[in-house]
């Protein structure tokens, strides 16, 4: 038997049947150019169809195939058997929220977060669209750019000990989406998120930690986005003290 | 048993769409979005390029109909290509006001870049990641609407027809496994193409063709499946898209010889900076022809997932491919471990788009009462036999709202569907499902085999040259899988999330969605857009200036034609 092979060790959990998870180990060939997700497939496929996981894109962009491998939070698609080759690879579904089987986890809390930090435009007048484009320049579009990146994939909230300990939190990615509205030139709705981005489940759970951002495959910096509504909503609770009637 | 004044199966671009259109009419409609997968990851979340639409003073709504026909090789409806370019401006300045951050120029106004086949630029852009934006915009707005509730990983298993209108459908819940009905008084199919019924495809694992094989199995036809869309630069092996656009800005396609061969086609001469139209700028139908010429004449590399060329972008500069092409440099480092700002990117035409789908007249409705398509897995049709790049974004805007609007309008005056004969439907098809795949025993089929086997035949039969021999061989073949299908066996027996038993239900949809392609194909004795036949190499408006409608019926697809609408575009050669 001269072909390579790698053994990766699957976390299995079916409701109907088991009380508890636990590892099942497959082994399977070694392609130097293939990901975790093609090997998940391979075993799907060859081996054991009952493996149960979410993908789709299999190009780092849909935010469907975050899972645990050694540990780490990532996108299967993204994470190279090369890397982790000849040893072992452990995968498990992401922490921090229940598991429904196997490798797939139940995201109607992060559902319920994204949408309650209002995340479209809001504005006091709306003009019509036949009169064309809000105006928009390129520094102000490259100011919430970022945080517009965001494919929805949860591996910040697997990383947040926060989360973890306090499932209120209203989390990473929910937070840099409301940033990312609240900065667009075209819009004007900072003070109805701010209840919601300003509250005790928001922002101030956070713990500077910003294992969110080092695990973010699309550099969105959600750490960023928490600290930097923390300063703003600060500064706003300066400015209702000091100037109760506003600048005049 | 829940039900909906509008229900919108599939929720990407056209669904999103739809579904913001229909609460617009009126605020008292209920409107359900079911889909296999959460919004966000919708095949749309994938798109690269761009989204046409005419905004600025040297270009003209005529211009950008006049490509699109040209483009289609003279097969769009031209009274659809006129209403499509008519309303694209104001979809795009729509999807603008709802927060979509397209790219800008400096005074502030949205850009526009060339694209293939286009005479002017007019393609809005979102840096290199359009569709992911307009797909997170359109699901972030749709969230304002609290009349429109969604129903996330629910898999849609058939459409529930009364007294032959259309009236809900009938999925699996996949969080418990159970099967149960969405009555609706109008349905609007947004689910998608089907490239994943080749072998090499940039589409998602969920384009699979499901709601057009579950409108084809209603009784509604589906048109110009013929028509496949190679995209002239996917990765070897994954298949993974690298957008249009690195032509647009300017990419050059080199073979071994590092030769821009592409000018021995007709398309050149070639320039330094992109023509429109010619060289890297042509019709992505004629690019990948060239390709295979290419490959014919031995003048392509050889790699381990066969044959491919360059795209070179060396000459473009580390700042402009990282400020237009981002995500390509980002692919081409992940997938294929080359940096294209000091490396060509090994590319080769995989599957892209299918230009066909159910048969929808211009205001999205088709030959069924009640039911209405948008999007890729509808044929209205604007692609005609070759879509060019950037309209189908428009596409979703366009025809994602014209449905919603029509089905809104329907949903108002039309009476509620009846309960009774629905329950009874309802557990036939728990029963059938038990008895196909869950409760079944001795089946010998893998799901994995049948579905390679496909790809492989599809591949073989229904590509870019096809010939009469291959496509009857295909046609077979096809036919023989559908036999072997009903000898599947599933490990996996359990009610909770159960993905094999999808992967199942989707290669189910897959067969018949191919069968349709296969068919057409070999019916069709001429050449015309992606459609190239070796055995019929010329273009025939005499015979075939038609679309292919194909029926079900037992024994396999019965092909219709109906003729092409030409308004004020008399069809003439297609020489770029």
């Amino acid at each position: 038997m001269n072909e390579p092979t790698v053994t990766l060790k699957v976390t299995r959990y079916r409701p109907e049947r088991d009380s508890a998870p636990s590892a099942q180990a497959y082994t399977i060939p070694y392609r130097q150019d293939w990901v975790v997700l093609d090997a998940l497939n391979y075993i799907k496929d060859m081996i054991d169809g009952t493996l149960t996981y979410r993908w789709s894109c299999r190009m780092g962009v849909c935010g469907s195939c975050g899972m645990m491998v050694n540990g780490v939070p990532k996108l299967t698609c993204a994470a190279f058997l090369r890397d982790y080759y000849p040893a072992e690879i452990t995968v498990a579904p992401l922490a921090n929220f229940p598991v429904v089987r196997d490798l797939v986890i139940d995201i109607t809390d992060f559902m319920q977060k994204l949408r309650s930090v209002k995340p479209w435009i809001i504005r006091e007048t709306e003009k019509p669209v036949s009169e064309g484009e809000y105006l928009q320049t390129p520094e102000e579009l490259e100011a919430y750019k970022q945080f517009s990146m965001c494919i929805n994939c949860m591996l910040c909230y697997a990383a947040c000990p926060v989360y973890g300990l306090e499932p209120t939190f209203l989390g990473p990615a929910a937070v840099a989406l409301g940033y990312r509205y609240n900065l667009d030139s075209r819009d004007q709705g900072r003070e109805v998120r701010q209840p919601i981005l300003a509250s005790h489940e928001g922002i101030w759970e956070c713990t500077f930690v910003s294992e969110c951002t080092v695990v973010c495959p699309k550099d969105v910096d959600p750490a960023a986005a928490i600290q930097r509504t923390k300063v703003n909503t600060t500064l706003d609770w300066f400015k209702s003290v000091l100037l109760p009637w506003g600048a005049r | 048993m829940v039900t909906y004044d509008v229900l919108i199966i599939g929720g990407g671009g056209a669904g999103l769409r739809a579904a913001i259109a229909a609460a617009e009419v009126s605020g008292a409609l209920s409107i359900g979005v079911v889909s296999k997968v959460y919004p966000m990851r919708s095949h749309t979340v994938s798109a690269e390029g761009g989204t046409a639409a005419v905004l600025r003073d040297n270009d003209s709504l005529d211009l950008h109909a006049r490509d699109t026909i040209f483009g289609s090789d003279f097969l769009a409806d031209q009274d659809v290509v006129e209403a499509f370019v008519r309303e694209a401006p104001g979809e795009v300045i729509q999807l603008e006001h709802w927060g979509c951050p397209w790219s800008r120029d400096p005074d502030g106004r949205v850009s526009v870049r060339p694209f293939g086949g286009m005479s002017v630029h007019r393609t809005l852009f979102a840096a290199d990641k359009t569709g992911f934006h307009m797909l997170h915009t359109l699901f972030q707005t749709s969230l304002k609407y609290d009349q429109i509730q969604r129903h996330d990983e629910w898999f849609v298993t058939s459409l529930l027809v009364e007294d032959g209108r259309v009236c809900g459908v009938t999925a699996i819940n996949l969080h418990d496994g159970q099967v149960d009905s969405l009555t609706a008084k109008a349905v609007i199919v947004c689910t998608g193409g089907a490239g994943r019924i080749f072998p090499f495809t940039t589409n998602a694992a969920i384009k699979t063709g499901d709601g057009m094989a579950l409108a084809y199995r209603a009784g509604a036809a589906l048109k110009d499946m013929e028509f496949v869309q190679y995209h002239p630069t996917g990765l070897p092996g994954t298949g993974i898209l690298i957008t249009e656009a690195a032509r647009g800005e300017g990419g050059w396609m080199v073979n071994k010889d590092g030769y821009r061969y592409l000018q021995d086609y007709g398309l050149g001469p070639p320039t330094d900076k992109p023509t429109l139209r010619k060289m890297e700028l042509g019709p992505r139908d004629i690019l990948s022809r060239c390709h295979i010429q290419e490959y014919q004449k031995g003048r392509t590399f050889d790699g381990p997932y066969g044959h491919y060329v360059h795209l070179d972008l060396r000459h473009l500069g580390e700042e402009l491919i990282d400020e237009k092409l981002p995500f390509v440099r980002e692919l081409a480092r992940n997938y294929v471990g080359i940096d294209p700002v000091y490396e060509p990117i090994p590319v080769r035409p995989v599957v892209h788009y299918m230009m066909g789908g159910i048969h929808t007249d211009i205001h999205g409705k088709t030959s069924l009462e009640g039911l209405y398509a948008a999007g890729e897995a509808a044929c209205v049709s604007i692609n005609g036999a070759n879509r060019l790049g950037s309209n189908s974004l428009t596409e979703l805007l366009v025809f994602g709202a014209r449905a919603g609007r029509a089905a809104a309008q329907y949903a108002l005056e039309a009476k509620d569907p009846t309960e009774n004969p629905l329950a009874q439907l309802v557990s036939d098809e728990q029963r059938r499902i038990e008895q196909t795949f869950l409760k079944k025993t001795g089946g010998r089929e893998r799901i994995a085999t049948i579905r390679e086997e496909m790809q492989k035949a599809m591949e073989q039969g229904a590509g870019i040259y096809r010939n009469e021999t291959d496509m009857r061989t295909t046609c077979e073949a096809l036919r023989r899988l559908r036999e072997r299908f009903a000898d599947l066996t599933l490990d996996d027996r359990s009610e909770v999330f159960n993905t094999e038993l999808t992967t199942a239900l989707e290669l189910d949809c897959m067969l018949d969605v191919a069968e349709t392609v296969a068919r057409s194909a070999l019916l069709r004795k001429e050449s015309r857009g992606s459609h190239t036949r070796t055995d019929f190499p010329d273009r025939d408006d005499a015979n075939f200036l038609q679309h292919s409608l194909a029926y079900r019926t037992p024994d396999g697809p019965r092909i219709e034609y109906l003729p092409a609408t030409i308004t004020r575009w008399p069809p003439e050669e297609r020489k770029y």
